[in-house]
Order: C-alpha cells, then sequence, then structure tokens
C-alpha cells in the first residue's frame, strides 16, 4: 500500500538493497519503488540512479517506457481495462461507460480522492472470458456494465482488490498462491503438453545422454518454436551452445502479449513444472547455468505459485548445484516480471528488459544464440516449446514426431476467442484445418478468422479448409473468430492501433509509418479516401514490413495487408471516387471548421453544414 | 586467419575485411550508400533504415549487416531508393521540420538526403506534433522539432564525451530525447565544446552562437548531393 | 468544367492563400526574362495583373501559400477546376511554412494568445474578431496537397527565380519540370 510515511530516499535504499544494487534488476527496482510510493518521482529516480550508479537518463527511459510504471501520481488502485478487440465485441466499450459513470472520471485519469485512476490496456489473456480487467495485479473477467459497478463500490468501501474474488476458477486458479477468478477453458487435452507430468522424469532421461544427444534428439522430432515464428529448436540450441563464451543462458519467453493468446497463461497454471523442466533439459543441453522465466507482468498473479515451484525444485535437486547429483551441472532460474510491453514479447527486446533496460529491440546480428543476455549466448524459447522439449526428452523424438505434420511436428495448443460458443485451449496435432478447431469451438457464424492475432492473417470463410501449419497457416496459438456482423475494418482499425501504441519507436518505419497506416485506415472507415488512398496504404505497408528492424514492425502492416486480400470487397465499399477537379476525399473542411465555427458562433457559408456530401 | 571477403554492390566487387558491416567496406571502397544513423565514430545503431539495401534480394540494413563473401548487395536502385525515399518522406512527416527558418539548412543531413533522392513533397500528411523546446543550457539547445530519433547525441554523450547523460524516453510516436532523464540540457555536464554539440544530423541538438558563421551557398550540402564527396574519395563526414 | 479550350498562348493563373506573396517576388525576379514570359504566355486570374476572376480554362496554375481559412480552400478549389496543371509554388504550398508554425497550438488558444492574453494585446471588449466578411479559420494549415490532387512541386522559401523558370519553361513546353541538384532548395 501506498504511503507517505516514509521519505523517498529510504524506500529506494531499501528496494534497491534487497535487489543487490544490481542495475540489470532495474525492473523490480522500480516496481518495488513503485509499489511503495504509489508512483515514481523524479526525485525517486535520481535515487535509483545513484543508488544502482545506473545513469539519469537511462532510469528515466526505463520508467517511462512501460506502461505499468507511471511517472506521474497515480491513483491507489489502478483499473485497467482491457481494450482488446474480443473484449470489445464482448461489451468492454460497455463496461467502459460504467466504469466513467461511477467514478466520475475518464481514462487515463484519476479520481479526485486519489483512490482510483482508470486506464485501457491491450490484451491481458483473458479473452476466453471477457471482457476483463486488471485491479493492480488481481484479474477480474467476465465484466458486465453491472458488475463493474458494483466492483467501484466495494473498492470504495475495504480498497482492496483481492476482496473482489470471490470464486475461485478451476485447477491451480483455486491454488492458495493464487486464488483467481480465471478459469482454465482446457477444451481439448493434448497428448503432449496438457497430458499428466511426473515432474523429473524428462530430466532422468536427458541425463542418460549427452547434451549433443539431447540436441540432436531435439532435432531429430524436429520441434520447432511455439511462439510463432517457427524457427527450428534444436538448431537454436547447437547455435548457443556452439557460441563462444564462458556463461550461457537460458530464457523462458512468458511475455504472452499476442492479442487474443492465451495458453501460456494455462500451461504456467497448469503445467508450469513441465516448462520448468524443458528449460532446465535446455540448460543441459546448451551448457547454460543461469535461466530466467520472463513472466508478463499482465501474469503478475502467477508469480507466487511460479516462484513456488521453482523453489520446490531447488528443494528437491532439480535446481541449483549439482543436479540430480550430476557433477558440473548448476543451473537455476529467476522470474523477471514484465510491466507492460508487447514489444519485450521479441526476444531481443526481451533481453534488454531482463538486463533491466527499456524494451527496444536490439540489432541482429548479433543473433542472442552468439550475443544475448549481458553479451552471453542465449536462447530464448517460448513456454510450449520448452513444454514439448521436455516431453520429446521423456517420450522420444519419433513418439513426438508421430503427431502433426512432415514440417510441424507434434501438437499445438490453440487459443480461440471471439463469437463463439466454447472458447479456450485446444491441443491438437498440427494440420488440424482451421474449419475443424472452429467447429470444435462452437463457431456457427464465420465472417473472419484472426490467425496468430494481429501480426498473423485475417482470413475468410474460404480458408477454413487450410491447416493450421508452418506450411500452410502459421500461428503462434491466438485464433479469434468474427461472426458476419462484425465489420473486418473495424478490426483492422483496432489492430492498427494497437501497433501504434506499442511499438518502441526505434526505427522509422515502424515508428512513423503505424501512425500513417493507421490515418489511412481510419480515413477508409470514415468514407474519406480513394482507391488511390488505398493504393498509397499498400504500398507504405509494404515498405514497413521490408524496412523495419524487428519482427513488429515486419508484421504490424499484417492487418492491412492480409485484409485487403482476404476482403477487398468489404475495402471498396467504403472508397469515394477522387476527383482530379476537387477536393481530395481525405480532406474534410467541415472537421477542419468546427473549432473556427464554435469560436465565432456561426457556421461557415462557404462549406456550409449539412453539405458533406454535396461537395 | 582475418580473411579477405569480395562482396558485389550494385554490379561492382568489393574487397574487404570479414568483420565488416556492409556500409563500413562500401565507405572504405567509396561506394556511398545513404545514411542518417550511422556515423563512423560512433557504435552500430540502426535506427533510421535509410542505408537499408536488398542483400541477396533480402532487405537488410547496411549498417548492422556484417559482410559475408559472395555476397550481393542492391543499394543505388530504383526500388532501393524508393523504399529510401519513403523513409525519409515519413521523417519528414513526423517532426516539424521547418527548413525557411532553421540555421541548419544547407549543412542537414535529413535535408540533404531528401535532395539526393528527389524529394520534392512527402506523400504523406505532415503531423505537426507540439514538441517542446529545451533552450535552458547556456551554449547549447534541444529542438525536439528537428529530432530523427537518431541515437547520435545519446550514443556521442556517452561513447565520445563519457557523459551518459542523453536517453530515449516514452516509445513510439511518443518517443524523444531526453536530457538529464527528462529535466533538460541545463541539468547535464554536456559542454558546447563536447563532441555531441556537433553529431547532430539536423538541426535538433545545436551550438548555440555559431549557426551562421558559414553563410548559406557555402555550406556542405549547397552545390553537390551528400555522398558525393564520399563516393569521390575524399571523405566527407565530420 | 464548362471551360472550353482557346486557341493562342497557353495561359498562366496565380495566387497567394495563406503565404507572403514572396513567391510572387521571386517570380518577378527572373528579370528581363519577364518580357520572354510574357511573349511566351498569357496571364489570366493573378495578383501580377490583377485580375480576379478566370475568363476560362488554363493551362498553369501557381499556388502560393497552404490554406489556413475556408476562403484559401474554396481558392484552391476554383483553381483545381479551371488548370490543368496544379504547381504548389513554395514551401508554404508544400508544407504550411511559416504560417502553419501555429499548427502544433489549437485554434482556441491561437485566437487567445493573438486576440485576448497577448503581452501586446489592447482589447477592452475582450472579442474574438467574428465579423461574417472574415473567412473562418481551419484547424489548422494544410499544405495544398493535402486538399487537391496537385500535379508539380517547387518547393523553397522561395524557389528561385530560376528554378520557378526553368519549371515554367518546362511546362509550357509540355514537359515535367526536372531540377537541377542545386535548384532543389527547401529554404
Amino acid at each position: 500500500m501506498p504511503g507517505n510515511d516514509r521519505s523517498v530516499d529510504t524506500v529506494v535504499r531499501e528496494v534497491c538493497a534487497a535487489c543487490g544494487r544490481d542495475p540489470t534488476r532495474m525492473l523490480d527496482i522500480v516496481r518495488g519503488v513503485q509499489r511503495r510510493l504509489g508512483w515514481v518521482p523524479e526525485e525517486a529516480v535520481d535515487r535509483i540512479a545513484a543508488e544502482t550508479g545506473a545513469p539519469r537518463a537511462e532510469v528515466a527511459g526505463v520508467v517511462s517506457f512501460y506502461a505499468f510504471f507511471a511517472d506521474r501520481p497515480q491513483g491507489r488502485i489502478v483499473i485497467r481495462l482491457c481494450e482488446d478487440v474480443i473484449d470489445k465485441l464482448h461489451g468492454a466499450e460497455r463496461v467502459a461507460e460504467a466504469l466513467v459513470e461511477e467514478l466520475g472520471v475518464g481514462f487515463d485519469e484519476t479520481t479526485p480522492d486519489g483512490l482510483f485512476t482508470l486506464a485501457w490496456t491491450p490484451c491481458i489473456g483473458m479473452s476466453d472470458q471477457a471482457p476483463a480487467a486488471l485491479v493492480d495485479d488481481v484479474v477480474i473477467t467476465r465484466l458486465s456494465r453491472d458488475r463493474a459497478r458494483q466492483m467501484v463500490r466495494e473498492l470504495r468501501g475495504h480498497g482492496d482488490p483481492h476482496r473482489l474474488v470471490r470464486t475461485w476458477g478451476d485447477g491451480n486458479n483455486a491454488h492458495p498462491l493464487v486464488r483467481a477468478m480465471v478459469e482454465n477453458n482446457i477444451r481439448h487435452a493434448g497428448p503432449v503438453v496438457l497430458d499428466g507430468f511426473e515432474r523429473g522424469r524428462a530430466l532422468e532421461h536427458a541425463l542418460r545422454m549427452s547434451p549433443i544427444e539431447v540436441i540432436r534428439e531435439i532435432k531429430i522430432a524436429r520441434l520447432r518454436g511455439r511462439g510463432g515464428a517457427g524457427f527450428p529448436t534444436g538448431m537454436k540450441w547447437e547455435f548457443t551452445r556452439a557460441a563462444p563464451g564462458e556463461r550461457k543462458v537460458v530464457i523462458c519467453n512468458a511475455d504472452e502479449g499476442e492479442p487474443g493468446t492465451f495458453k501460456d497463461r494455462v500451461i504456467l497454471t497448469e503445467r508450469a513444472d513441465l516448462m520448468l523442466e524443458g528449460l532446465t533439459v535446455a540448460a543441459y543441453a546448451i551448457g547454460a547455468d543461469e535461466g530466467i522465466v520472463y513472466l508478463r507482468g499482465e501474469y503478475a498473479y502467477l508469480l507466487a505459485l511460479l516462484e513456488d515451484a521453482i523453489e520446490r525444485r531447488r528443494r528437491d535437486g532439480l535446481l541449483g548445484r549439482r543436479i540430480l547429483g550430476r557433477d558440473g551441472f548448476d543451473f537455476d532460474i529467476r522470474v523477471q516480471l514484465g510491466a507492460g510491453a508487447y514489444m519485450c514479447g521479441e526476444e531481443t527486446g526481451l533481453i534488454a528488459s531482463c538486463e533491466g533496460r527499456r524494451g527496444d529491440a536490439k540489432n541482429r546480428p548479433p543473433f542472442p544464440a552468439q550475443q544475448g543476455y549481458l553479451g552471453r549466448p542465449t536462447s530464448v524459447n517460448n513456454v510450449e516449446t520448452l513444454c514439448c522439449a521436455a516431453r520429446i526428452v521423456e517420450r522420444g523424438a519419433g513418439w513426438f514426431a508421430g503427431f502433426g505434420t512432415k514440417d510441424s511436428t507434434g501438437t499445438k495448443l490453440f487459443s480461440v476467442s471471439g463469437d463463439c460458443r466454447r472458447p479456450g485451449v485446444y491441443e491438437l496435432p498440427f494440420g488440424t484445418t482451421l474449419g475443424e478447431l472452429l467447429e470444435r469451438a462452437g463457431a456457427d457464424d464465420i465472417g473472419a478468422v484472426q490467425v496468430g492475432g494481429p501480426s498473423g492473417r485475417m482470413v475468410g470463410r474460404d480458408a477454413l479448409e487450410r491447416r493450421l501449419s508452418f506450411e500452410d497457416l502459421p500461428t503462434g496459438g491466438s485464433v479469434m473468430v468474427f461472426d458476419t456482423s462484425r465489420d473486418p475494418l473495424w478490426i483492422v482499425d483496432e489492430f492498427m492501433r494497437f501497433f501504434v501504441e506499442e511499438s518502441c519507436g526505434f526505427c522509422t518505419p515502424c515508428r512513423v509509418g503505424n501512425v500513417v497506416m493507421h490515418d489511412a485506415v481510419r480515413k477508409v472507415r470514415a468514407g474519406q479516401a480513394s482507391a488511390a488512398d488505398v493504393e498509397r496504404l499498400r504500398a507504405l505497408a509494404g515498405t514497413v514490413r521490408t524496412a523495419s528492424r524487428c519482427g513488429l514492425g515486419q508484421t504490424s502492416p499484417n492487418p492491412v495487408l492480409s485484409s485487403l486480400d482476404a476482403f477487398p470487397e468489404r475495402w471498396r465499399r467504403e472508397l469515394r471516387p477522387a476527383r482530379r477537379d476537387d477536393l481530395l476525399p481525405t480532406f474534410d473542411p467541415r472537421a477542419a471548421l468546427r473549432a473556427a465555427e464554435l469560436l465565432a458562433g456561426r457556421s461557415s457559408t462557404v462549406f456550409p453544414p449539412g453539405e458533406e456530401d454535396a461537395r | 586467419m582475418s580473411g579477405t571477403v569480395t562482396i558485389t554492390v550494385d554490379g561492382r566487387e568489393i574487397e574487404t575485411r570479414e568483420g565488416r558491416t556492409i556500409l563500413q567496406a562500401c565507405d572504405e571502397a567509396g561506394v556511398w550508400i545513404p545514411r542518417l544513423c550511422a556515423h563512423p565514430e560512433l557504435s552500430v545503431y540502426g535506427s533510421c533504415r535509410v542505408c537499408t539495401c536488398l542483400v541477396d534480394g533480402r532487405a537488410a540494413a547496411a549498417c548492422v549487416q556484417p559482410v559475408r563473401h559472395g555476397m550481393v548487395v542492391e543499394s543505388d536502385s530504383e526500388r532501393v531508393n524508393e523504399l529510401r525515399r519513403t523513409i525519409v518522406e515519413l521523417l519528414f512527416v513526423e517532426g516539424n521540420h521547418f527548413c525557411m527558418v532553421c540555421e541548419k539548412s544547407g549543412d542537414c543531413e535529413l535535408q540533404a538526403l531528401a535532395y539526393r533522392l528527389g524529394i520534392t513533397h512527402p506523400r504523406f500528411a505532415y503531423m505537426f506534433p507540439e514538441r517542446p523546446v529545451d533552450a535552458g543550457h547556456p551554449d547549447l539547445m534541444l529542438d525536439h522539432d528537428r529530432c530523427v530519433m537518431c541515437g547520435r547525441c545519446v550514443r556521442a554523450a556517452a561513447e565520445l564525451d563519457g557523459k551518459p547523460e542523453l536517453g530515449f524516453l516514452g516509445r513510439g510516436i511518443h518517443r524523444r530525447v531526453g536530457a538529464d532523464g527528462g529535466a533538460g540540457l541545463a541539468g547535464t555536464a554536456l559542454r558546447g565544446d563536447d563532441r555531441v554539440a556537433t553529431i547532430c544530423p539536423t538541426g535538433a541538438l545545436l551550438r548555440k552562437r555559431v549557426g551562421y558563421r558559414t553563410p548559406y551557398g557555402r555550406r556542405r550540402f549547397d552545390h553537390a548531393p551528400i555522398g558525393s564527396a564520399a563516393a569521390a574519395g575524399d571523405g566527407e563526414e565530420r | 468544367m464548362s471551360d472550353t479550350p482557346r486557341a493562342g498562348k497557353p495561359r498562366i493563373a496565380t495566387c497567394s492563400l495563406a503565404g507572403c506573396f514572396g513567391c510572387h517576388m521571386s517570380l518577378l525576379d527572373i528579370d528581363e526574362r519577364i518580357f520572354e514570359l510574357a511573349e511566351l504566355v498569357e496571364f489570366d486570374r493573378s495578383p501580377i495583373d490583377d485580375k480576379k476572376k478566370f475568363d476560362g480554362r488554363v493551362e498553369i496554375g501557381l499556388i502560393e501559400g497552404g490554406c489556413c481559412n475556408e476562403e484559401n480552400v474554396a481558392t484552391l478549389r476554383e483553381f483545381r477546376r479551371h488548370c490543368d496543371v496544379l504547381v504548389a509554388l513554395g514551401d508554404c504550398a508544400t508544407m504550411g511554412g511559416a504560417p502553419a508554425l501555429r499548427n502544433d497550438i489549437p485554434l482556441a488558444e491561437c485566437l487567445r494568445e493573438a486576440y485576448l492574453e497577448g503581452p501586446t494585446v489592447h482589447n477592452p471588449e475582450r472579442r474574438l474578431p467574428a465579423d461574417p466578411e472574415l473567412p473562418l479559420l481551419l484547424d489548422r494549415v494544410y499544405p495544398i496537397q493535402e486538399v487537391v490532387p496537385v500535379d508539380v512541386f517547387l518547393p523553397g522559401c522561395p524557389p528561385s527565380a530560376e528554378a520557378i523558370w526553368q519549371a515554367l519553361v518546362a511546362l509550357i513546353e509540355g514537359r515535367a519540370p526536372e531540377l537541377p541538384y542545386e535548384l532543389l532548395k527547401y529554404d
């Protein structure tokens, strides 16, 4: 609970001391200071810089980068309503209205009594139980107008977000260390990730092999990264193992930020041990002594559970020195909590964040496998990938490769959300058709499907026969269903806004190009664009895709490009003819005159109201 | 062996050494690739993307990409220059670049790139963002209107002047250079005679009172395009 | 449009929207070549011959200045309707120029500073100018290519007389102007 009982100086000194005054722990330090002070005042930035030896400019840069850090005072309780497109189609905007009415302030504002700050936040990984919000670290799901009002009234009374949770979800959501209302919504448990798991089994198998043999097994299984890009895991491990460097690092990417994805949430809740075992197997194969689980800030409610699992593994000799009695196999894991930045799901942004810095992407080359975390060879793997790796070692490459297709072996966890009766997690073999998945999910009326989140592809009904796999229709897990009443252009608008907000801004095409593209999409939606404007948009999208520095910018034009492919008619319907002898459709004289009309108290006679379409 | 490698740039064979970036190799061979954030005295950065080339058919930033034997680079072609034009236009609409009142005009690398690429106007709408000026320092000023986020000042202050007091704040389109963590230039130890004072490619970070020492008409890019001197072999980057 | 093409010399029209007439001054700076120009073309609507209305269709329209008010937009639209080739002449036309320095400030704030709060303002009745004769201001100053389609751009503050001359000669001869390096300037 924030309070002024202690001086900034004391708070910073205590928090920094607890983190060893280590500037690479900057995220933890800033988070700790904010927890105590309620925000991060300039004085605290000064003191953190002094305590850690980091330049003041760098500390301020970190504070300003992450959405969950506040460089101005905020309410004692921060309500972050999820603004994802799925939450919106389940009524998030109505919930927002109710919150604004009940609180008496707008978004990004704080109530005069200093009790609440209201904010929007991108997808928090609860699309299967939307609309959802974070009240501080507490997840509130299935909001309605009434529940939102009730929530605020209660908080005014007791001020404790945890007391809002009265019924717990299934499985470990009810665990004493979690106590969340979140539901797993496991609709289909497959044989690889969601099958039962006995901790230590995979590691015992691994230690019967040499590290090289473990890598060979992963390669024989043809395991590919589950985050979306599909890089062969065995090769990544091999590169990292072969890279020069005394100390090596393995990182689990649990920054599940792609909107519409929530399968890692379920794995972390129910199969944390499998993931941790996979990370330990990776460490053994690569020769790493340090492991990090980068947990997105939105999943802070799972932190205690995860840390408990790590602690139990230490006690059982599955982590620490001489793991399972093997001389020289020393490896430990820490959890790095994120602070609200999609950018950190990109592996170089994630590494920068682990180092206590802004989540700006880094240059490639050098690749993380050569020089990653603190310059050490680093392998970053997705939660699900690590689970698969553990299983491969436990049950054999042949068994694993028996599922899926030739180039996409094994199973895949799909997070299905949107207009369907059974949203949730489906573990199915790669190669399952999109239509089969959607039938299982109870999607009866299909207009558009977003496969792979905003950075993936938008497809129409004609794609239902396509196979979910790296060779056909790839996805890191997100499958969003939109019925025929939803407007694909609205979806594109929402996704482009998302990229504008989440771009780190390091490189020009992504920083500026996304803003220009988003504006162009809005012009189209407003009926103020011509075919020439769309062609210009398409060309710009191509440039942003080609010239951006990292995966975020390289995929951010996908909503525009894939919807132009899948729904060309929908785009065309909004277009206006561009006349050479008249005003451009994109120029709106009525909008441009509105401010002056208000000030002058009269309407324009040159461009009078009501003639918008007559000009 | 620090091996010699040969790469082909726009049909011309260039011999260079392993470990070089494409940009370094080309600079040494007198083949000029347009760039903004890259600077010979500073660490590799890769933010502006103006030096993007097609390397064996795939786009890559020449300032970041190391050479590899047999590599084929396409730089001065219409399709690559068109991509660069788009990037430069994006930089123009993002900031407030009022060249007519800027003391750096004629000496500005952003402007010079636009001239070289033959840009008469951007194809995108201007954003006209609100960006305050930091003029509190006795010898330096920071006009955010003209900043292109190239990070040269951030790197120069840290790497050349040993004063890591500049950094980036915010993210996305709200990204900006922050001096002293945002408090302003006046609070830093930066001085008018530091290297950082003259490293900015545009008129964003300026030394006060020296802007018109070189009159218009006698400035670096008044008579010949940026890169012509480098291509002629007498290196123009200062 | 109802304009009918006319035989004879090509016709030119010019105007200054939110500009300072500096680009027009630069046009006059072609010195004695102004006689040559007079031989080559005929001026239609233009402050140069003080002609306020179009007689008919013209081949070339030169626009100085961006659009800061509704009248500018109407004038620009009229030029677009009458001109075969529309030329953005100078920085104000292509990027707003000095008038656009107000573009990052909301209109109400600009007017408040100019007419109510500014340190040199004497306005005892505290009224903003609202005479119906005064054109209403736009929320910001728009470069003309954000308002109508524009065919040719001659940046510069002002574009040099030489640049204008070369561009005009090219257009009169039916070519697209291509300025040599030293004539493409933004200052």
